[in-house]
């Protein structure tokens, strides 16, 4: 058999002929530089929704649940389906900063800030959700264990509490670990800012952060264990979330698929969210040397990988059913792809099952107007994977009789709207104030970094790329 | 320890290195000179240095476990304690120690104190926040966080002597050598 072999070296991570001090630059600049004119209207805009966002929760407070659309059957809807749909968006973030981390994943080092800053905002917005919906929201406290008037304790055998504590948990950790790789980039910061508040809060911030190689040592150490922590950490919250659905007695929601393809979609809509975001983000401020098409090649295999995995988990839900032999759990399955709500069924098999499949594609994942467009697609398709699992197994059990068909009101609608004006003004405070690209952490993966490729009297040489001889066919026999 | 340096208040010498190799080297020497009460600063870890310093194994591993096992065990006492001792709740004669349904919540206090322990350990094996320093003094360190990369003899270090330091640091390769005063 004769074949002809090529071999592909690995592409450099960061492109461009950088060293320390370019990418120092390049990245801390843009937090030094004034505030450009286009920023303020986008935070503009962000403010204006989010205090659409307070407006319909002070309503909500003052009027009741009876505002949004639920009612019997369906006592969950918009609520839960954007609580879920914006925590499995902060899973990418994790992923990308501990579990490609645990993997030795160099290339994670140009967006793992980014997206770990996408991971807290989300979670903020989600944490609303299950914060308001409870009706009386003045005794939000009574989730957790603290001493009441009644003398009674949070029900532990319930998985809305585990909720409590896994969202709660996450968002503490992920918020630690986004801090932890701050503390460095926010003392290169302290170092170069010119303004005297700015020293003054950078270097507070930075608590005192020299560099120091014995201070790296214990550093990295306790980065390698947060994401060790982190890891089972992401996997453990969505399973939790799925719980709140597979622990009761629905049918299409008392199944044991529901953790890994919570997982596999959170993931899935997580990593659509990175690009959408980096994709703009990475053309305005010029970061295309560090958040290459390498990287967003990258992504969409994962966005591939993991939509398969989702359309796997609606095959087998299906088969599930019919091999269960469950009247109930056959009948619901049927209705959600031919029943009332057919249409968001279909919306969410195009989206989620189909339009990842065009990655197989080489030019297409390395299309970047493209990978934008299908990152906004996949994440319309997560939030009606959540619509078609909250809604459809409510409104259709059991009983014909109570059967109802759920819609949603206005001030679900602008509730929803408004979490986007709090996620983009956090984001965009973020954007502004704070290193958008782990500084420290991409400038020990340029080869530079590396004290091996320097020769003996100290400068550098570059390694070189080694090309394996093909495998001849004698010695694969042999 | 010269008389002069504890009149003067030195801290330290500190030496500018052009690249991660000459400070790995740097640091080589330093150590094999048999001083203890030296550091390297550099803008990201540098890979080989622990070596070269003859660094301890971090202690953070140990903080981290302790802090793992009160969040497992104390959360388990705490369910313990709400669920059985202080307010039992027969659900239908179900039994009162139910440990399966603990095990979420459990797991995610074990994970909470883990963490804080990682962070807050850190942090406090690293004498952090600490918001002021003699190296802060000088100008050249400014670039440790940008592309500088330097190393400090110490003036506590008992083989201590200010010629012999900078001696030693200039055949190391270093430049821009100066003297760090806490004051």
């Amino acid at each position: 058999m004769s074949k002809t072999y090529e071999y592909v070296p690995e592409p450099a991570l960061v492109k461009g002929n950088h060293d320390f001090k370019s990418l120092t630059a390049l990245i801390t600049d843009i937090n030094m530089r004034p505030t450009p004119k286009g920023w303020y209207i986008a935070f503009g805009i962000s403010n204006i929704l989010l205090f659409v966002l307070l407006f319909s929760i002070g309503y909500l407070i003052w009027e009741g649940t009876g505002i949004w659309g639920l009612n019997a059957p369906a006592g969950w809807g918009w609520a839960i389906i954007n609580f879920v749909w914006w925590v499995g968006i902060g899973h990418a973030g994790t992923l990308i900063s501990a579990i490609l981390f645990l993997f030795r994943q160099d290339w994670r080092t140009a967006i793992n800030r980014f997206a770990e800053a996408m991971t807290i905002f989300a979670v903020m917005c989600a944490g609303i959700f299950p914060a308001i919906h409870v009706g009386r929201i003045w005794v939000i406290y009574w989730v957790f264990p603290i001493p009441n008037q009644m003398a009674m304790w949070p029900n532990f055998n319930s998985p809305l509490l585990w909720d409590v504590f896994a969202v709660s948990t996450y968002f503490t950790v992920s918020l630690l670990f986004w801090y932890v790789g701050l503390v460095p980039d926010l003392a290169t910061i302290r170092d170069r800012i010119k303004s005297k508040i700015g020293k003054v809060l950078y270097g507070t911030f930075a608590l005192g952060w020299r560099g120091s190689n014995r201070h790296w040592w214990n550093y990295e150490k306790s980065y390698m264990i947060l994401a060790g922590l982190a890891t089972p950490l992401v996997l453990s919250v969505h399973t939790i979330v799925s719980f709140d659905f597979a622990v009761s007695l629905i049918p299409g929601w008392h199944t044991t698929i529901f953790p890994p393809y919570f997982v596999a979609g959170a993931v899935f809509s997580g990593f659509a969210m990175v690009l959408t975001l980096m994709i703009i983000v990475r053309k305005i401020y010029g970061l295309e040397e560090i958040m290459t098409v390498d990287h967003i090649e990258k992504m969409n295999i994962i966005i591939m990988v993991t939509g398969s995995m989702v359309g796997f988990a609606y095959l087998m839900e299906f088969f599930v059913a019919w091999y269960s032999g469950v009247e109930y759990e056959k009948a619901i399955f049927i209705l959600r792809a031919t029943g009332p709500y057919a249409w968001a069924y279909w919306i969410m098999i195009t989206c989620n099952v189909i339009s990842p499949q065009v990655f197989w594609s080489k030019k297409l994942r390395r299309n970047v107007a493209f990978t934008f467009f299908i990152s906004i697609v996949v994440n319309i398709g997560m939030w009606f994977e959540r619509f078609v699992i909250a809604v459809t197994s409510l409104s259709t059990d059991f009983l014909p009789s109570s059967w109802g068909y759920y819609s949603p009101t206005f001030w679900d609608v602008i509730t929803y709207v408004g979490t986007f004006g709090l996620f983009f003004t956090f984001f965009l405070l973020f954007l502004r104030f704070l290193p958008m690209v782990a500084v420290a952490e991409i400038k020990a993966i340029l080869p530079q970094a590396d004290p091996h490729n320097y020769d003996e009297k100290g400068e550098f040489n570059p390694p070189k790329v080694e090309i394996p001889e093909p495998v001849k066919d004698s010695e694969q026999k042999g | 320890m010269s008389k002069s340096t504890v009149e003067n208040n030195m801290y330290g010498i500190l030496a500018e290195f052009r690249n991660p190799k000459e400070l790995v080297d740097a640091a080589k020497k330093i150590n094999q000179n048999g001083f203890k009460k030296y550091d390297t600063f550099s803008p990201f870890p540098i890979h080989g240095i622990d070596k070269a310093m003859n660094l301890p194994k971090s202690k953070l591993g140990w903080i981290v476990i302790s802090h793992g096992l009160v969040g497992l065990i104390g959360s388990f006492a705490m369910i313990y304690f709400m669920m059985v001792a202080d307010y039992p709740l027969n659900i239908s004669g179900k039994t009162l120690l139910n440990i399966p349904a603990w095990i979420p919540v459990i797991f995610e206090l074990t994970v909470l104190l883990s963490a804080f322990g990682a962070v807050f350990g850190m942090f406090f094996l690293n004498g952090l926040p600490k918001f002021n320093h003699p190296l802060f003094n000088s100008e050249n360190f400014k670039k440790a966080t940008d592309d500088g990369f330097f190393v400090c003899i110490e003036s506590d270090d008992p083989q201590f002597d200010t010629e012999k330091v900078q001696t030693l640091l200039k055949d190391a390769g270093g430049t821009n050598i100066e003297e760090i005063y806490d004051n």
